[in-house]
């Protein structure tokens, strides 16, 4: 992090970073300690020895503060979120996505949570779609077009991983405008940028760029990977986007994870529209016909497509002739738990369990475990304002974040009613 | 998820989850008893934990109005003991089982909605789901978990979002649901749950033989699985229905907003209200059109240039009539 000052004279780059290993950073072998920082997740206890921190408490609290921000973004704005999204993800392949404060470096970092982001995208978005785009030299080149199949999009970052020249914000921004103005008006059109540079070398007026994506309610983010701009700021902040820089890898992959959710309250940049679908039958064991997707006979298996008959091979897709979007109930399923969330549970104060009175019970609801720490002191727990049933803790990030059902609530059905 | 081979959890190490029925409008009506019933599903429980002495089985009851754990055998202290002449497991299970269906009647009188037809399985799909977890956390070696959901009622559409979540999660997770349903007609939830989490479900033809079912079929490890010819799923109707005639469709048209499914055209959303923009339909399928034309894989050549474009799109419609042709040959 240190060499930015110098970061424009070329020649120089490498020779710094040679001095760095000796002099700077000390030996190599010394860096995997100074780079883990292992000492600093030990603590105290009160005999003196040394013990991993606690970090459960702490990473509950962080979680729950997150899940109550997302909750009340949703109260402010009626609960609609963009189901359907068209995202272009942009990776800054300039000479700065090689820095290696990074391990091993910056764009080998970038990529595997790309395609991490790209997988869980696909899983919780199974009706959007995702198209790929670099910087290098100057120029944003087009990876892959918009498109749903995820492991396609994978191979072509893959293979592309190289970094040269100078980033450029503008040429990017056009590049992506161009693709995204042609979608439907019914899909969200958004932008995540992955920016390593700490410049940006344009060919004309950003600022009209900008404006220019701002009145095509196209949603841009930003998450950098060195410093904070002002440029990607302003970007972000015209654009209705976030900006976020990460300090080390574990705080990208959770910056780059949260653009998966649906975002909340850019329901009003795109119309409401209704979309023709069609629900292809499964092919029947043993019948042969040649797939759109592969160009292959195949027997038995793939989907055929209501309008135009053709063979597809996989779902959820567009079919390649006539252009209808294929897909299967489930698919939509899948969607469903983005519009009716579960609401976020209430602590319970110790107060409470200590109540004699008010005794709460000494197991979570959904897991059965004890809510009791050793000692029988009562833990951390948590309760669902509407069934009124105890969890813990690890049960409440498993049903927010995965399961999307309060087994209380499920499990009666007075309250259910109510 | 998967846990390193090891002597202690080998493969075929399993946590049975078993989601019992106890609808008493379905008991009432079916033809075979729930006693009789009971005896086959305990007999089945019992060899479970005699294939492996590190098998555990989880047993959730699924009422009409509430679901409640009624069988743990990792908390059963001593399973050697007899009480009179029972064994531990079936004095501890249709004790706690007694005592759920009478709870869950005074539940159902004090919610006064009369006869309910289905139970609340999404209930118990969540519970035992949050159950499996905690194995999954208790440590890098955990016996392998797996659903059973033995169900006879029929299924609650209201349960329908719930379900689905729950079998996403299940799937994510690489948790099986395997599921016996004895009920009259096929259970769609079920069905879908077994094909999209890779269990099995199955339809016994015959009750009276309903140990040997459930042994024969549902007590393999998933190991053991790879080498069985297990029934095979015939095939799911994935195709949606749509929301307002409940009728099973090719072509729909869904929200934009909340992804209803509709028949026809509305010019309003009849579930989350929101007003449709002029009817962009063509248009929009048309924007697709032209892109799919853009990067088609279908003609030969690359579609580097823009200038190509246009030739391509004439050639591909040449495809498209000759694919149609071929696929109408073939028989589709």
């Amino acid at each position: 992090m240190n060499t930015y000052a110098e970061r424009p004279t070329n020649g120089e780059v490498e020779e710094d970073d040679d001095e760095d290993e000796v002099t700077g950073n000390g030996r190599a072998w010394e860096r995997t300690y100074a780079e883990d920082r292992s000492w600093e997740s030990l603590q105290e206890d009160e005999s003196g020895l040394l013990r991993p921190i606690d970090d459960k408490a702490i990473y509950h609290s962080q979680y729950r503060r997150r899940l109550r921000a997302l909750a009340s973004t949703a109260a402010v704005s009626r609960i609609q979120k963009g189901l359907i999204r068209y995202l272009y993800v942009v990776v800054d392949l300039s000479k700065a996505a090689s820095e290696t404060d990074f391990r091993p470096s910056r764009r080998a970092v970038v990529g595997k949570q790309v395609e991490a982001f790209i997988r869980e995208f696909f899983d919780q978005n199974p009706l959007s779609h995702i198209g790929l785009a670099t910087i290098k030299d100057g120029i944003a080149y087009s990876l892959t077009e918009l498109g749903g199949s995820p492991e396609s999009h994978i191979k072509a970052l893959m293979g592309k991983l190289e970094c040269s020249g100078d980033a450029s914000l503008q040429n990017a921004l056009e590049l992506v405008h161009g693709y995204l103005n042609q979608i439907p008006s019914y899909g969200h059109r958004e932008v995540l940028l992955l920016y390593s540079a700490l410049s940006t070398c344009d060919p004309g007026d950003i600022m009209e760029t900008i404006q220019k994506c701002k009145k095509d309610k196209i949603r841009c983010s930003v998450i950098g990977l060195a410093a904070e701009m002002f440029i990607c700021k302003h970007l972000c902040q015209e654009t209705g986007g976030t900006y976020t820089i990460a300090l080390d890898e574990a705080h990208f992959k959770e910056l780059i994870l949260e653009h998966a959710p649906p975002p909340p309250s850019i329901a009003e940049y795109a119309t409401a529209n209704l979309i023709k679908m069609g629900f292809p039958q499964r092919a029947a064991e043993g019948s042969i016909a040649i797939c759109t997707c592969h160009e292959e006979a195949k027997v038995g298996g793939g989907y055929t497509c209501p309008r135009c008959k053709v063979r597809v091979c996989e779902l959820p897709t567009e079919c390649r002739i006539c252009g209808l979007t294929l897909i299967s109930s489930p698919h939509l399923a899948r969607s469903y738990h983005h519009l009716f969330p579960v609401v976020p549970f209430d602590e319970v104060p110790p107060s409470v369990q200590n109540d004699p009175i008010r005794r709460s019970p000494s197991t979570c609801f959904g897991c059965q475990q004890s809510l009791l720490n050793p000692g029988n002191k009562p833990g951390l727990s948590v309760t669902c304002p509407k069934c009124k049933q105890y969890f813990c803790i690890d049960c409440d990030i498993y049903i927010h974040e995965s399961l999307h059902n309060c087994p209380g609530c499920e499990s009666f059905r007075h309250s259910k009613a109510e | 998820m998967a846990s390193g081979p090891s002597k202690l959890y080998a493969d075929d190490v399993s946590l049975l989850v078993v989601l019992l029925d106890t609808n008493p409008f379905f008991w009432s009506t079916f033809s075979l008893q729930f006693s009789e019933f009971l005896s086959h599903v305990l007999a089945f429980l019992n060899s479970i934990l005699l294939l492996n002495q590190l098998n555990q089985i989880v047993v959730i009851a699924t009422g009409c109005s509430s679901c409640s754990y009624i069988y743990d055998s990792s908390s059963d202290s001593n399973p050697g003991s007899e009480f009179g002449n029972m064994p531990r497991l079936y004095s501890n299970l249709l004790q706690k089982l007694e005592e759920f269906v009478a709870r869950d009647e005074q539940l159902l009188k004090a919610g006064k909605q009369g006869a309910i037809a289905s139970s609340l399985l999404s209930g118990s799909l969540s519970m035992a789901l949050c159950y499996i977890q905690r194995v999954f956390r208790s440590g890098p070696l955990h016996p392998q978990p797996r659903i059973l959901c033995i169900q006879g009622s029929p299924d609650g559409p209201e349960q329908y979002v719930a379900i689905m979540n729950a079998i996403f999660s299940a799937q994510r997770s690489t948790v099986p649901i395997d599921s016996c349903y004895i009920g009259s007609n096929n259970s769609a939830f079920l069905q879908q749950a077994s094909y999209i989490t890779g269990g099995i479900y199955y339809r016994p033809p015959q009750l009276d033989g309903l140990f040997q079912y459930l042994s024969t079929v549902f007590a393999t490890d998933l190991y053991s699985r790879a080498f069985l010819r297990l029934p095979k799923s015939v095939g799911v109707d994935f195709r949606a229905s749509c929301f307002c005639h409940k009728q099973t469709i090719d072509m729909g048209y869904v929200c934009s907003v909340c992804l209803s499914i509709f028949c026809e055209p509305h010019k309003k959303c009849s579930t989350c209200g929101s007003v449709f923009g002029q009817a962009q339909l063509d248009v929009a399928s048309e924007a697709s059109r032209k892109r799919m034309a853009s990067d088609t894989k279908w003609c030969s050549g690359s579609n580097d240039k823009i200038g190509t474009g246009i030739v391509e799109v004439c050639v591909k419609s040449a495809c498209r009539s000759v694919v149609g042709c071929f696929t109408g040959f073939l028989g589709m």
